[in-house]
């Protein structure tokens, strides 16, 4: 009553079980007429059953601490609500003392300090903005290995804004060296040639600071800090063209990306 | 976020075995398992209401993996057989179906990537042929014939094996 031919995705199916009742019968029919069919789809039958078997204690293993999902999301929410009570640090600094705070922290000849990170941020932009053979180490591609990385050796969790709203599109980075300690060097591109840095890194001087301008000869830069961690973005735009940029870093990180 | 840990713990397993057999290494396939969960946590808010945990996860984790897979290669990393062991050797073999296992692990090496991927998702995973195309981003015609074409070339290898195994007596690669 039903004569379309059997196809090669229906031995397949049948093979996985995927056919319903009455197909999976008619198959089986055409098997029993067709020797030599029927021995190659039993042997991808026992080839299935075999794979299953051989991989089936690989799930049966206990889940390594390194994949406890519990932990991984917790924190990361731990993680979201410091960045969080940063922003509000930020917010609460610019309200009340932030222009006189700021221009203490540029006045102040420091070792340490805001004005410091903003140097550290001008000094690798010239390092590695000009590199077109290897600007950065891990590409954006591999992101998730350069959070991972870098929450390691900054020691806690690190966020990669996403400036693509913005018109730079996120190409990779690394972690550098500083005077204090190894930073989290982050580099952007608008397609055009025009490159962007962000560097941060945990401060001891300076732990909050509301967003200030900084000039470095052609590179123009904003720094702030945040709950001990200090940011500064530089590029060779005009001071008005990165302003809104690094408020948006700013705004991702608050929000705790 | 609440709702995540119940939809997602459960599929770990599952994305271990999969990364394992794709990865041929322990250690390389639960640092692409841990990328695949840290991505997921990342982007849980963007995930489709209505799509299917299950699927997103194998297509964040596939991706993944095929992205570690091109860099392996470009840098000229070679997996050696005694990498493959790990895997091979999750059972002690014994008997001789724990043996056709350890062949069919090895035959499943050289498989093409894409063609593994489809077996194994499909064989193994019981991922459907239309979430397999979903994960893989191919059209379900391409899922049934790399299917097809895995399987047989599976079989046609599983019988150089067995030929080989038969022609030279005692095997060592049977000796632990």
């Amino acid at each position: 009553m039903n004569d379309r031919p059997i196809t090669e995705d229906d031995l397949q199916a049948f093979v996985d079980d995927a056919l319903d009742a009455s197909r999976q019968a008619e198959v089986a029919a055409y098997l029993e007429k067709h020797p030599e069919v029927a021995a190659r789809v039993a042997d991808y039958r026992r080839q299935r059953a075999d794979l299953r078997e051989a991989l089936q204690p690989v799930a049966d293993e206990p889940v390594p601490p390194e994949l406890n999902l519990a932990r991984m999301i917790e924190a990361r929410r731990r993680g979201a609500g410091r960045w969080r009570a940063a922003a509000a640090a930020v917010i609460l600094l610019g309200i009340g003392l932030g222009g006189g705070w700021s221009l203490h922290a540029i006045l102040r000849p420091s070792s340490e300090g805001i004005n410091v990170l903003a140097q550290e941020a001008a000094d690798n932009y010239r390092v590695f903005a000009p590199d077109f053979g290897r600007p950065v180490e891990i590409k954006a591609a591999d992101e998730p290995a350069l959070v991972k990385w870098a929450s390691k050796r900054l020691n806690q969790p690190v966020a990669i804004p996403d400036l693509s709203a913005s018109g730079y599109r996120f190409m990779g980075g690394r972690v550098v060296a500083t005077p204090h300690g190894p930073a989290l060097f982050l580099m952007y591109d608008d397609d055009q040639g025009t490159r962007i840095v962000m560097l941060s890194r945990p401060m001891s001087l300076d732990r909050d600071v509301a967003m200030m301008p900084h000039a470095n000869g052609a590179v123009a830069g904003y720094a702030w800090a945040a709950n001990g961690v200090g940011y500064s973005l530089v590029g060779p735009l005009p001071a008005e063209a990165l302003h809104p940029i690094a408020d948006e870093v700013r705004r991702q990180l608050g929000r705790g990306i | 976020m609440k709702d995540m840990l119940p939809l997602i713990e459960p599929l770990i397993p599952a994305l271990r075995r999969y990364a394992r057999a794709l990865m041929r290494d322990q250690a390389a396939a639960d640092d692409l398992v841990q990328d695949c969960l840290e991505r997921a946590i990342t982007r849980w808010h963007q995930r489709r209401e209505d799509g299917d945990a299950r699927t997103w996860m194998f297509t964040i984790l596939h991706n993944l993996a095929i992205n570690r897979l091109r860099q392996a290669r470009r840098r000229g990393a070679h997996l050696s057989i005694e990498d493959a062991g790990e895997l091979a050797l999750a059972r002690p073999p014994s008997q001789e179906d724990r043996l056709r296992q350890r062949d069919v692990l090895n035959a499943l090496e050289s498989l093409p990537e894409d063609q593994r991927a489809v077996l194994l998702l499909v064989s193994v995973e019981d991922v459907s042929y239309a979430q397999a195309a979903r994960i893989l981003d191919v059209p379900i015609g391409t899922i049934m014939s790399r299917l097809s074409r895995a399987r047989e070339r599976l079989r046609q290898a599983m019988d150089g094996e067995t030929e080989r195994a038969a022609g030279r007596g005692p095997n060592l690669r049977r000796v632990k």
